[in-house]
């Protein structure tokens, strides 16, 4: 479908944002993937999320590594700068776009092949560094582009559309991304909007690395019985421990809810994670609790999704570095050499 | 040049003498503190007026592996390893026959006599100097480790008795050195005159003699590493990011000095980043993530890192991306070799990863030009918007070398490239991501964030069109190749074209060489001259290779290409991109990862020349058709 061109025109009664913008001004060229692919849901939820954020869209860089999921940053946010780098080193990339423009929002997008097998380093790395950004995985287990090899976030005897059973461990990102780190981690379901939203809103007003792994069913090679990333598979398995709202500024609680069902987590720039409880004794906010929570249902063949960890005064890498709140690509030449006079004195110290 | 004095006999020959020309090498064990001894007296040396070229031949090793120092005192200014060792200080047991073996027939062997050693491990045809250093030591001080730290400053302040060091320098250079730690001051300067003094009270001075000269003029004395560094600075680098490899460590640790000392704000506010990455790939990748957002970023590494990087560079060709590569060239992989010299990645940066690719190179040949062409490497990666690598070696890297002092204009601005602004995109300029619009190769770029619904692109390897749409047409991916092209003929016009050094009477004989080499090669050069074999001498200091290049071969009969590695590589990249015929050009290598000598250049071309002119002879004397 790559020679449709995707029509411009807008419904005159389409809801506006803050900004004036309807939803159709945060879309992007049509999607090449898969029809029903679990992708364009999450390119959606990406939509809507930052339709319902009021950002600016040339305010947001959108990163990604190779593979399908890797495609998408071309299907959200036309009005952005997108980078389709290499494989399995967005998070490098992304770093390294955040080191020169602190003032801009960074989504990195991948996926369990991206991330897990080649990039798990990368991952590992840019997480444990503390950048401040969105990395959503769109989790299906195999690699789509190549045709349905299994990916690293396989589960040991899940099996391949030929009836290969895998034999592997599988990695858990969540998990990972616990232990390295990241103050704002969620699991997530691309057949789930309602959760997955707030999510994505959660992650992209999050000060610090965020982290969602979004398992997103591979319509053409891994949505079968016998695979673990199937829309069935996820939908019967899927235990949800809370339902997000992310609100920006004050707003009254207008709906009424039992003692202790209702959560609020204050983050550093003001807004408010407003969280439904759906796990009687889940606590977001403790890290190791988390980390044993997910083992503990893991084990138990259950995929915990919601908001599973924030550290609401997380910080970053810049904060880390001391770097000047002036972006590192707009200082000049005034500010960066230090001239003839300065040059002078080093000479007559090395003498 | 020719060594006269080598010709042996068997009397012991004469002391060699010498006014500053000589060269001295120390032998020590890693990591017993003699770094800092051997390093006072050079400067002293140097401080004397007199020019000097230093050194350290350095193990894979933190502490007990051999390690070397050779110090060429030439007043005549010659910088290169000359070859041959005139004073030699063995202080390692474990290298001691290599190095009595290295001296010249009538030179001199300065040892701790401490313990009687054998005659066997001497030699006739040299002067011994024995210095009971660990026992006047052993007497003088109490702790151990003073002992030994203290033996080293002993046996400089022997040696400044032996070659006419002039002790009102040393002790000037100890009060710079220890400013900061008074309390040191002192205490080294009576080491050092426990040497001298005993030395002064039983030997007599040798025939190497130095003399205050003014022959340094108002030079410096840096390494390479520290040099480009300081030219990052002043290029306006903001991001570094880096993972350690022997030689290039140093270049990223004395950036991070220098931003702490003139990048950083009154409020301690850093104007700049530096991170050290997992691995040459993520610190590359953070390199093109920062170019492509606007930031001028570089990563400093060896040839393995280089390998790494291989994908992401050829990215930075493809999509179109500053980025600034220090490659501080080396041998061999793995340990052991690394810290040895080399200039064996030429090809591999020239043509740095899949598909068509083609890199600009900058041959800085001192630390001087490391500075200069460190600082315009930036100006180039954000005017060709692609990766400049700048190829240092060990040599230059990590030695510190005597030159011109550091320049800076400031009237300079920092050429940042065809970038369009927020006014010109709103203003509705033309703005084509990969759109030549000037002819020269070089499309327009934006920023990501500039403007609200103009200049927005997708950034890609390749399968796109001029306007950044996407596109799998193999005549949009020709159309792009072939303006990558042109952009690289552009860039030939924009590096630092070749030098010069004609020989004194018309010749059909050239030499091209870069790089390290440079001293020992110039003076090889007024060596072959005065032995009647006249060659004009290119030196080149960028690829693209310009028109000049060339020609130069083109009006030579044969050319002379000197290269310090194994496969002859920039003569490949000459015959490759210049179309020159093989037979054109001779290799002179050198690739024992000692730093080339002007003696090995003398005898390598000589024998070339001379076996070219008996050739020469024989066809002409032939029967005439």
């Amino acid at each position: 479908m790559t020679y449709i061109v995707k029509p411009k025109l807008h419904h005159p009664s389409l809801p506006k944002n803050g900004l004036g913008f309807t939803r159709r001004d945060y879309e992007g060229r049509i999607s090449t993937l898969c029809a029903g692919c679990g992708h364009d849901s999450i390119s959606a939820a990406i939509i809507q999320a930052c339709w319902e954020l009021s950002i600016q869209p040339h305010r947001l860089a959108k990163i990604s590594g190779i593979g399908c999921s890797s495609k998408t940053p071309d299907y959200f946010l036309s009005q952005s700068h997108g980078f389709n780098s290499v494989h399995g080193r967005m998070p490098s990339v992304l770093t390294g776009a955040n080191l020169a423009n602190r003032d801009l929002i960074y989504l990195g997008v991948s996926g369990d092949g991206d991330s897990a097998s080649i990039g798990l380093g990368q991952f590992a790395h840019s997480i444990r560094r503390g950048v401040n950004m969105s990395y959503i995985v769109e989790n299906n287990g195999v690699y789509g582009l190549t045709k349905g090899q299994f990916s690293a976030t396989s589960d040991k005897g899940s099996k391949s559309k030929k009836g290969i059973e895998n034999t592997e461990s599988g990695i858990d990102l969540v998990a990972l991304a616990l232990q390295l780190g990241a103050t704002y981690v969620g699991r997530s379901f691309s057949g789930d909007k309602d959760q997955l939203v707030p999510l994505i809103k959660g992650a992209l007003s999050h000060h610090g690395p965020a982290f969602l792994d979004v398992i997103s069913p591979c319509v053409a090679f891994n949505n079968h019985a016998g695979s673990t990333k199937s829309f069935d598979y996820v939908r019967e398995h899927n235990e949800a421990v809370n339902r997000l709202d992310v609100i920006l500024g004050r707003t009254p609680i207008t709906t009424e809810y039992k003692a202790g069902e209702l959560r609020e987590v204050t983050q550093h720039d003001g807004s408010v994670l407003r969280l439904r409880k759906l796990s009687e004794d889940y606590d977001p906010t403790n890290r190791i609790a988390a980390a044993n929570y997910l083992q503990e249902r893991h084990a138990e063949g259950e995929i915990v999704t919601g908001l599973l960890y924030v550290d609401p005064e997380a910080t970053d890498l810049h904060d880390r570095l001391g770097t000047t709140t002036t972006p590192l690509n707009q200082l000049g030449g005034g500010t960066l050499t230090p001239g003839a006079e300065a040059l002078a004195k080093i000479n007559a110290g090395l003498r | 040049m020719p060594d006269t004095l080598t010709q042996a006999s068997s009397a012991k020959p004469a002391g060699l003498a010498a006014v500053n020309d000589f060269v001295v090498k120390f032998a020590n064990v890693n990591g017993s503190g003699s770094a800092s001894a051997n390093g006072l007296f050079a400067k002293s040396i140097i401080r004397m007026g007199v020019p000097v070229a230093a050194r350290n031949i350095f193990p894979s090793n933190i502490q007990g592996l051999p390690t070397w120092y050779e110090v060429r005192v030439s007043g005549a200014g010659h910088l290169g390893r000359r070859g041959g060792v005139d004073l030699a200080v063995p202080l390692n047991p474990q290298t001691w026959d290599d190095d009595v073996k290295e001296i010249s027939p009538g030179g001199y062997l300065f040892y701790d006599s401490t313990k009687p050693l054998p005659a066997s491990k001497f030699r006739d045809d040299i002067h011994i100097i024995g210095v009971p250093l660990t026992a006047i030591c052993n007497e003088a001080y109490k702790i151990p480790r003073e002992r030994q730290l203290f033996k080293n400053i002993c046996y400089v302040g022997a040696l400044s008795w032996l070659i006419n060091i002039d002790p009102a320098v040393v002790e000037q250079l100890l009060k710079e050195e220890f400013a900061s730690k008074p309390k040191l001051i002192p205490a080294n300067l009576a080491a050092f005159n426990l040497g001298r003094d005993w030395a002064k009270a039983n030997l007599k001075p040798i025939g190497l003699q130095l003399q205050h000269s003014d022959a340094v003029g108002d030079r410096i004395f840096v390494e390479g590493n520290a040099a480009a560094a300081l030219g990052a600075v002043y290029g306006g680098a903001t991001v570094c990011a880096w993972y350690p490899i022997t030689p290039s460590t140093s270049l990223a640790e004395a950036f991070t000095g220098y931003c702490e000392d003139f990048r950083t704000a009154e409020d301690g506010a850093k104007n700049y980043a530096i991170v050290q990455g997992e691995d040459e790939i993520a610190s590359i990748g953070i390199v093109v993530g920062a170019g492509w957002n606007g930031a001028r970023a570089f990563t400093c590494t060896s040839g393995p890192g280089i390998s790494l990087m291989n994908e992401f560079i050829g990215l930075s060709y493809f999509a179109e991306i500053p980025a600034v590569i220090f490659d501080v060239q080396r041998g061999g992989p793995s340990t052991g070799m690394p810290t040895r010299t080399q200039q064996s990645d030429i090809l591999l940066a020239a043509y740095a990863s899949h598909g068509d690719t083609k890199h600009v190179l900058l041959l800085p040949s001192d630390p001087g030009e490391c500075f200069t062409m460190g600082a315009q490497a930036f100006d180039l990666s954000d005017r060709l918007q692609s990766t400049v690598f700048v190829m240092l070696d060990l040599d230059i890297g990590m030695q510190e070398w005597l030159c011109e002092p550091f320049k800076w204009d400031d009237r300079k601005q920092l050429d940042r490239g065809k970038v369009l602004t927020a006014e010109q995109l709103e203003a509705g300029t033309f703005f084509g991501r990969y759109t030549d619009v000037d002819g020269d190769g070089i499309p327009f770029r934006t920023y990501p964030g500039t403007h609200p619904d103009k200049g927005a692109f997708f950034t890609r390897g390749t399968s796109r069109n001029r306007m950044a749409g996407y596109s799998e047409k193999g005549i949009d991916y020709q159309d792009n190749m072939e303006r990558l092209l042109k952009k690289f003929h552009t860039a030939a016009s924009l590096v630092p074209g070749p030098i010069l050094r004609p020989a004194s009477k018309k010749t059909r004989i050239g030499a091209i060489y870069f790089g390290s080499t440079t001293p020992a090669m110039h003076e090889a050069l007024e060596a072959l001259e005065a032995a009647g074999h006249h060659i004009d001498a290119m030196r080149v200091r960028a690829f693209p290779f310009s028109q000049d290049v060339y020609d130069f071969i083109h009006a030579h009969d044969e050319v002379c290409v000197v290269e310090q590695n194994r496969d002859a590589q920039l003569r490949s990249l000459l015959m490759i991109e210049g179309g020159i015929d093989a037979s054109h050009l001779t290799s002179i290598l050198h690739y024992d990862g000692t730093p080339i000598t002007a003696r090995f250049l003398f005898d390598a071309i000589g024998k070339r020349l001379d076996a070219r002119k008996a050739t020469r002879q024989i066809t002409e004397k032939g029967p005439r058709q």
